[in-house]
This record gives structure tokens, sequence and C-alpha cells, in this order.
């Protein structure tokens, strides 16, 4: 048992030294992999309540505006209080829209997140004068803890830093999971009035997972932002949405981890694709999707399980002297 | 079970090595072949047909020529293949890089570009797809210069994708040359080392076309707009608007109109327009966007009621042929296409383009050619000045900056930026008559306004000159 | 100034357009409670295929008016063809199962087709405006109009009219109402679910590419259309009720109406119009103007 509660930092640890190990630009796209996994987590955490997101830019966008405004206005470069900025404009985005989100279901639901993430969109292109307009922001290199470093290492450091957070992340998801709002929410998504009847109240319920959903989306936009160095409006689009919510059917929703991996796997996924079939990346995409559908419906973390049973089913028999 | 934790952990790791391992190794990328189009559709309109496939490796060099050169320059060629922008900017663009680069390497360039490649050295490019958003092209930039370790990078027609691209140019010291985005900001905001732009920005068509319908309409009384609503047609709107107040501020603005970019149906902002009856319209619209808007607003007598601008106009020539309606001012966003002067070297551009690809280059073409030869030139200047070595990239920069050098589309000097910035000259024109031998309607009453009066002087904002009256301006 | 005239005639015509554009996508949710994301791409296919007709007729030089017909032949052609390939080939595959799922599968679906519609037709636009022009113009308010756009107004009315005849009307029809409101007892009293689901599909499909026809001739067919179509269809669907032809047309009245307001008086507001009121609706009456009370099973 001692095995499993270092799993998890061995898993991290293993991260950490595959991220300095790697050439520049894989480490890139690995940061950005685990900042935006952060938000297909959240779409995953939603549909263990039964609701899809097609609005997770909404978050993905204040977090990274937050900390642009922060580096153009207030001057802070800082990383962790650009994250903390981040989230928090992630959870007061999620405050204000949450009571409303928390009434509805289904498509309705995923609607009226769209609408929202498109408003933003909107209102991020109008009012050029403050955001930038579609020219967007420029993030500059953040600083830890007012120390500079030097240009070579900043992409290790942002990706450890990264790692860092979303490690946190998941284990407050795990620990969320593990509680009774975790298991409130699951419930919801099999017989919500069961759940009414049982006491509990649903909205609420809803609307602390719809606040995680936005702190931990500000977070992975903040996150994300930092490393890109730049930030414009097309992160609240639709579309971007809807790559979170692919991702997370690609990954699958059934743990904690799946999601990121499903990131990690998509990020260099479309890179190969830009690359190899770049005048028909879209039709890949599709193909690979309707793949998963038809043939893993749980997502490649559901075909990873089946696998790990299986080798595990051996070495338990191959102990066993079976 | 406790195996099951580090089998898990092992598997995850594994996957990620195994995904991983292929981007250690750089893998030469084959050129992108262009799209062959089925005969789906004969097209009596003029249809630009992009031709077959064509290497970009040239015939093979035993010896570089300079000492000390690679035996290839390889450079990493970023413009849109895919959605509503690779048919009027991100194809043209390609199709003219390709076919000019195919003939530097063969050394068929007039003088002075007739060294074959770059300093002897053959030119080889990758084609990257300009698509995927700001945050994907910035991972793609690093991909190319640290996985494909191209020598330098040319692209770009997003002004979002070049203000997000130039920080990480600076940041992985690698020369960078912009060919196509329209914003001032870029070096009014910062300075730059690496990052070179071998056009001039948005302002020389906005401020030009003030000045060329002032002096059509020297009692002009009042303007409307109709662009699109992102900072290209913000930006353009700005520029416009703001130098016709100053220079005759007596000028009403009866209309502003920015629809979605890519609405495609503009029937509702067409009344509104019609009903205020402005002198003036102006348009920065591009692509699909511009095409709609001339073929809905021609039918309604739009443009007998006004005189539009339409500041990127020269790509409908080609297209809409004797269907482009009279009186309409065009723009090239500079001297291009058909404002394009009449010199040997376009001459010889437009030939070339043309026989590959039957219709005739439109700027955005122009533009990547000026990126192109700026390169070839700073390049050989800088092996000159080396004593004929292969230069270092802080030489060939040396040589780059304050550059003055020969285009299709006239002198290009890299006069602003502290020497990383082109001004150009911006012509201008009217539509009349559908002429039979080009298949275009000519344009009349052709003026060109000289660089010195339609770009701010250096170290000054673009807003700023403006607002200012153009101090330093020197017009005719 | 403009008249009221004006601002009224804007709305209809563009409602008119909206309405097109999103009546096939309200009638596929209601009957096969699927949300069909590859609506815009069946739009961008009768678009090209329209422009692709239309330079061909005009190549033969036929007799002009009969472009008309001509754009409601190569609609009906792409229905026909694509409609009962998607259903067969893919549709009939994921019904019942979980919403997301079906979601993602047409979302795939649009991917493939976008990128199909390059390969065969390539990235250059397409123009077909020839029959944009033919019917001269017709003064209102002031002000010229195309007849077109009156064209495009007597096609909603007519597609509406029929939808609405076809659905009241007919046997056929009534069994499609049925489907709507319970599949489930439909199949128990003897309706062939599997070919009323056929020929929804199909039907649905003909209206998106109806809607891609009869808009070519005002833009340049280009790639690309179909994402900026797909996000305006679902905001007049869900505005009045995903499943109902009537809260389609109301929806498309009302969003016509609203943003004709804005370009004429309020230009600066116009990209938010449509985003909100599919807001206000949505919080005011969540499931769309005349959309149906949805039962909570437990």
């Amino acid at each position: 048992m001692k095995l499993r509660r270092f799993g998890g930092l061995i898993l991290i640890a293993g991260m950490a030294g595959l991220g300095l190990l790697l050439p520049g630009w894989s480490r890139f796209l690995l940061t950005l992999a685990l900042a935006r996994g952060l938000l297909v987590l959240g779409v995953a955490l939603l549909m263990q309540a039964g609701l899809v997101s097609f609005g997770q830019g909404l978050f993905f966008a204040a977090g990274a505006y937050a900390v642009g405004f922060a580096a153009r206005d207030l001057g802070i470069r800082d990383a962790g209080l650009g994250v903390a900025l981040g989230a928090g404009a992630g959870l007061g985005i999620a405050a204000l829209t949450g009571p409303l989100l928390a009434r509805y279901r289904g498509i309705f639901f995923a609607m009226l997140t769209l609408a929202f993430s498109m408003i933003l969109y909107g209102i991020l292109v109008k009012a050029y004068r403050i955001t930038g307009g579609t020219d967007g922001l420029r993030i500059p290199p953040p600083t830890f803890l007012g120390w500079s470093l030097p240009e070579e290492h900043l992409g290790s450091g942002l990706y450890l830093f990264t790692l860092a957070c979303t490690a946190v992340m998941v284990f407050l998801i795990f620990r969320y999971l593990r509680s009774p709002l975790g298991y409130t929410v699951r419930a919801i998504r099999d017989n919500e009035v069961r759940v009414e009847y049982l006491g509990l109240s649903v909205s609420r319920a809803l609307y602390i997972t719809v606040l995680l959903v936005g702190a931990m989306g500000g977070l992975g936009g903040a996150l994300s932002a930092m490393s890109v160095g730049h930030v414009d409006p097309n992160l609240a689009y639709w579309t971007t949405s809807g790559e979170f919510v692919f991702v997370a059917l690609l990954g699958g929703t059934g743990n904690v981890f799946a999601p990121l991996a499903g990131s990690i796997v998509f990020e260099f996924l479309r890179t190969y694709a830009y690359k190899y079939i770049p005048y028909t990346w879209q039709m890949g995409l599709g193909l690979v999707m309707l793949a998963i559908v038809g043939f893993a419906p749980g997502g490649l973390w559901s075909l990873y399980e089946l696998i790990a049973r299986r080798m595990s089913g051996w070495t338990w028999s191959w102990k066993r002297g079976v | 079970m406790c195996p099951s934790r580090w089998l898990r952990s092992g598997v995850i790791l594994a996957f990620l090595m195994g995904a991983c391992a292929p981007a250690a190794t750089p893998t030469p990328t084959p050129p992108l072949a262009p799209p062959t189009p089925t005969a789906a559709a004969p097209a009596p309109s003029p249809t630009p047909a992009p031709a077959g496939p064509t290497p970009t490796a040239a015939p093979p060099t035993p010896t570089p020529a300079v000492p000390g050169a690679p035996a290839a320059l390889k450079i990493g060629i970023v413009t849109f293949l895919s959605g509503p922008a690779a048919s009027p900017f991100g194809v043209p663009a390609r199709n003219a890089a390709e076919v000019l680069i195919e003939n530097l390497n063969a050394g068929k360039a007039p003088k002075p570009y007739d060294q074959k490649g770059i300093g002897g050295v053959p030119i080889r490019a990758i084609y990257i797809d300009e698509a995927g958003g700001a945050e994907k092209q910035v991972a793609e930039f690093r991909r190319l210069v640290l996985e494909e370790k191209v020598d330098l990078v040319i692209g770009y027609i997003s002004s979002a994708d070049c203000l997000a691209v130039a920080p990480v140019a600076e940041e992985l010291k690698t020369l960078t040359v912009l060919f196509d985005c329209g914003t001032n900001q870029i070096f009014e905001e910062r300075d730059y080392r690496y990052v070179f732009r071998t056009h001039a920005h948005q302002v020389i068509e906005n401020v030009g076309a003030a000045r060329y319908i002032l002096r059509m309409k020297p009692n002009l009384r009042s303007i409307a707009g109709i662009n699109q609503n992102y900072a290209w047609g913000q930006d353009s709107w700005a520029a416009f608007r703001d130098s016709i107040r100053k220079l005759k501020p007596d000028v009403q603005v009866v209309g502003e109109h920015f629809p979605k970019l890519y609405a495609g149906e503009y029937s509702t902002e067409l009344s509104a327009l019609l009903a205020a009856r402005p002198e003036v319209v102006h348009s920065s619209f591009w692509g699909g966007d511009l095409e709609a808007f001339v073929i809905q607003a021609a039918p309604r007598g739009f443009f007998q009621q006004t005189m539009a601008i339409l500041t990127t106009g020269d790509t409908i020539l080609p297209r809409l042929g004797r269907d482009v309606p009279k009186g309409i001012v065009i723009a090239a966003r500079g001297p291009h296409g058909a404002l394009a002067p009449k010199t040997p070297l376009n001459d010889w551009f437009v030939k070339i383009y043309k026989d590959r690809y039957v219709v005739r280059p439109v700027y955005p073409s122009y533009h990547i050619a000026q990126a192109i030869l700026g390169v070839k030139a700073a390049y050989e200047k800088a092996i000159a000045a080396n004593g004929g070595k292969w230069p270092t990239v802080d030489q060939v920069i040396a040589a780059f900056e304050h550059l003055e050098f020969e285009t299709p589309s006239g002198t290009i000097r890299m006069a602003l930026g502290k020497g990383h910035q082109a001004v150009e000259p911006v012509v201008l024109g009217i539509t009349g008559d559908f002429d039979p031998a080009t298949g275009e309607v000519k344009l009349t009453d052709v003026v060109e306004f000289p660089a010195e009066c339609v770009n701010p002087p250096d170290g000054m904002k673009t807003p700023d000159w403006i607002a200012q009256g153009f101090p330093g301006a020197k017009c005719p | 100034m403009e008249t009221a005239l004006i601002i009224l005639t804007d709305g209809l015509v563009y409602a008119s357009w909206l309405f097109l554009i999103s009546a096939g996508l309200t009638l596929i949710y209601g009957v096969l409670r699927i949300l069909n994301l590859a609506h815009g791409s069946l739009y961008a296919l009768g678009a090209y295929a329209a422009a692709s007709v239309v330079l061909l007729y005009f190549d033969r030089g036929l007799w002009p008016m009969g472009s008309y017909l001509a754009l409601l032949g190569a609609a009906l052609l792409v229905g026909a063809v694509a409609g009962p390939l998607i259903e067969r080939g893919l549709l009939q595959w994921i019904y019942g199962r979980d919403p997301v799922y079906q979601l993602l599968a047409t979302y795939a679906l649009f991917l493939i087709l976008e990128d199909l519609m390059k390969l065969v037709w390539g990235v250059n636009p397409y123009y077909a405006y020839k029959p944009y022009g033919l019917l001269g113009i017709i003064r209102l308010g002031g002000i010229p109009y195309p007849g077109y756009s009156f064209l495009l107004l007597g096609v909603a009315l007519l597609a509406g009219g029929s939808l609405c005849f076809f659905i009241r009307g007919t046997r056929i029809g009534r069994l499609v109402v049925a489907m709507i409101h319970d599949p489930e007892i439909s199949a128990a009293m003897g309706v062939n679910v599997p070919r009323v689901s056929l020929l929804t599909f199909t039907l649905g499909a003909v209206l998106a590419a109806l809607g891609g026809a009869f808009t070519a001739p005002m833009i340049s067919v280009v790639p690309g259309l179909s994402v900026e179509v797909i996000v305006l269809a679902f905001a007049v669907v869900v505005i009045g009720g995903l499943g109902s032809l009537e809260g389609s047309a109301v929806g498309a009245l009302l969003v016509g109406l609203v943003r004709s307001l804005m370009v004429h008086r309020i230009p600066e507001l116009e990209l938010f119009a449509i985003y909100l009121v599919m807001a206000m609706v949505l919080l005011l009456r969540p499931r769309g103007l005349f959309g149906m009370e949805e039962v909570r099973r437990v």
C-alpha cells in the first residue's frame, strides 16, 4: 500500500525528468498540453454530472487575459501571482454565470455556455482599445518570486511550474471526487430527482462544481498565456471550446489522469497532422473521432485500462504460479 | 493492486517517450503539393488555378561557391494554406515563392539577382500552414527553428501571428522576415534585432486613400466606412477617418459599420449606407467578404451613388474581370498588381508567375517576392562585406538594416524601425472600361504618393503622426 | 434618415435567409434528437453544388430565368445524395446513444466534409452571381433593393409553407409529428421508424442545401462557409425552440429584426445582437419560444 501513495510522486518526478530531457519545442508542446489539460479536466468533471460544456473558452480567455492585463497595466510579472489572478478571474466569471448555468441541463446547458463564451469573444474583439482586439496582448516572460530566469532556462522553468500547478490541481480534483460533493455530482447524472429527495441540493452541488471548473480553467489559461507569450480573443471562440470537448472524449472521462493524457496525445497528434497531412488534417482528426466513438467510447484511457487490467491479471496469475 | 500502479506510471512514461522520440530526430519535410482542382466546374470567369507539384530543392551544386556556406539555405515559409485566407493571400504567396525560388536557384533572375540561389547556395523552402491561431503558430515557429533547423523564417499574414511570433524570434535568435501582416504596431511598440518587415504597413493605403479622395473630391462633405470587425478593419478605418478629418476637418462621418469577419451577407449594411448617402465609402474588406460585398452592392447601384475606396481591391480585378463596376477607387496596398511599376524586373516576375499559374500575381505575391529578394540582397551584401565568406547572422542583420533593394514593386527602403521596417509608396486608381487584352478593367487617374508622403518618420507612432497633422510628410 | 420601412424590409430579408439556414437543423433535432453539427457543411455543399450547376447552366446558354430552377435542382441533388448516405452510413449507428457521442460523431462528420469539399473543389472561389442580377431593382423606402432579396423571401415562405403542409396535411407528416413526440410509442404503434428517420434527415439535408444554393449567387463560395453558418443556425434554433418549425421562423424573424435595428441605429452592438437575444430567451424561457416541455424521466 505504501507504493500506492508514492505512485503519484513517482509520476510527477518522472514527468519532470522527461520534460527536462526533451528537446525544447517538444517540452513547449508538453507545457501547453498540461495547461490545456486543466480545461479538459474541467470538461470531464462537468461530464460526470451529465453536462457538456461548450464554453470552456470563457474561463480559458478569462485567465489568459487576467495575466495580460496584470502585466500591461499593473506591471505584475510574477508567475505565482499571475496564476492566482488567472484562477481568480476564472472563479469570478464562474461565480457570476454559475447560478444561471446550474439551472440548465443537456443541450441547453451546452448552448448557454457557448453563448457566454461567444459574448466574451465579442467584447474582447469590440473593446479593442482596452483589450487590444484581435491583435491581442503580449505577455512578457514571467519571473519567479522576483527571480528572472535566463532565456535558455525559461522554457524548463515554465514547464516545471506548469507541472507543479497541474499536479496540485489534479490532487485537489482527486480529493474532490472522493468527497461527498463529488459523489453527489455523479449521482446527479444518474438520477437528479432522487438526489433531491435525499435532501441534497442539486443546484448548490452543481454551482460549486462550476466554480471549481472555472477556477481551474482560469489557472490553465494563465499558464498557457505565460508560455505562449501572447493572448488573443480566439481563446474564447467556440472552436477552441469544441477542441476541449473533443480532447475530453479522446482521453476518456473515467479517471483524473485521462484528460491530461488525452491532452498530451492530442497536442502531438495535431502537430504531426500539420506536418504530414497539412492539407487534410481536419479530415484526419474527424476520422480519429469517429473511430473513438465507434470503438472506444470511454476514450483512450478505457483502452489503456483494458490493457493494464489484462497485464495485471497476468502478473497476478503468474505470481500465483498459475 | 500495487503492481498496477507501477504499471500505470510506466505505461504513461513509455507512451510519452514513444510520442516524443520521433520529435527529437529532425525529419526532412517534403514540399507540399498544391491542391489539384478537378474539372468539376469549367469556369468562364477567371479562377486562378494552382499548378502541379514543384520541387523546391535546386539541382545539386557540387560545392558551395562561398567558403563556410551550408549545402542549402533552409527557409521556413509560413502562410495560410487552409481557411478563408488561403485563396486570396496564402496560396498566391506560396505560388509566388515557389516559382521565384525555383528561378533563383537556377540563376534565371535578371540582374542584380542573377547569382544562383543566395550567394551560390541553393534555397530550400519548407512550407507551413499558418492556420490554427497564434498559440499554434508560436509552437510551429519553435518547431521550425528547433526541429527542422531552418536558417530563417519568412512568413505571417495575420497580424496576431506576427505580434505573437516576433518576440519568440528574438528569444530563439532566428532571422525572421514578416512579409504581409498589416499592423503598424510591430516596430512602433518595441525594437527588434532579428525581425524585419519588407513591406509597408496599413498606414500607406489608408493615408494615401485619404489624400487621393481629397484630390478627386476637393469639396468632400461626407464619408462612411464598412470594415471587418477586427484589428485590421478597425485600424484601417481609424487611419483613413482620422486622416480625412485632419486634412479637411468639416467632413462628416455618416456611418461606421463593422460586420463580423466572414459574415458574407451585407444586405442590411448596404441598405444603411444607401440611405445615409455618403459621398465616399471606405472599406478594407478582403477575400470572400470583399467579393460578396461587391457582388451584392453592384446591382443596387451602390457604386453609381457613392465613390467606394477598396484598399485591397487589386485582388478582385483578375477574379471578377469584366464584372467589376466602374468608378471604384482601387488600391493594392502599395505599388503591386495592376498598379505595379513598369520595370524589366516586374515584367519578368509577372511572366514567370503567369506562365506557371495562368493568372497574374496579386499583392501578396509581390509581398513575398519583396521578402525573398530582400533576404537575398542582404545575404549577398553581407558576403561581399565579409570578404567573400559566408556571413554570421549578425552580419546579415547589419547588412539588412537600412538596406535599399530592387523588387518587382520598385525600390524598397528599410527606413523605419531602426532599419527593420520597409517603406513603400502607394498607388491608387479608379476602375474604368474593360480591356479584353488583359481580361481586367483598366485603371484611370492613377496617382502615386511617394513613401515620404504616406509613411510616418522613424520613431513616431502612426496614430500620433496622423493626429499631429503628418509632420515631416513630403507630398506632391 | 432611414424609415421604419427600410428597417423592416432588411429585417425580413435577413430573417428569410436565417430561416432557410436553420429550418433543416430544427427538423432533424425534433425528429431524430440529434444536433447535427454537420448542418453547416451540408449548407456549404449546397452552395458549391449550386455554383457548379449555375456555371454549367450558363455555359450552355439556356434561358436565364431558369437558373433559379437550376439552383433548386442542385439543392435537391445534394440532399437526395448526401442525406441517405449520411443517415444510413453514420447516424443509424448512433441513435439512442449518449448525446455527447452523437455530437462528437456529427462534429467529426463536419471536419471530414470540410476537407472533402476542399479536395473536390479546391481552395479557389466559385462565382455564381449571374442569377443575382437578373431580377432588377425594386425601390422601397427611397433605396434600391435587388429583386433577388425578395426571391429569397419568397423561397423561405414557400419552404416554410410546404413544410407546414407536409407536416399537417400528409400522412407521413403526421407520422413525423408522432415521432417527434415519442419515438418509442410510435414504433410500438407500427410506425416504420427507420424509414421515417431516413426521410426526415433527407428533408433536413435538402433544406440545408437549399439555403446554401440560394445564398451562392450573393457570395463568393470559398472554404470556411460552414463554420459561420453553424453558429447562426444554432442560435436561431435555440431561440425558437429545438424541434419547432414555427419557432425557427419566429426566431429568425426576431433575430433579423433586432439585428436590422442595431445595424441601422446602433452599429456598435451589431456583433452581439444574436447572442444577446439567445441569452435573453434562454434566461426567460429556457426551452425556446415554441419549444416543447421536456418531461423529466425519473
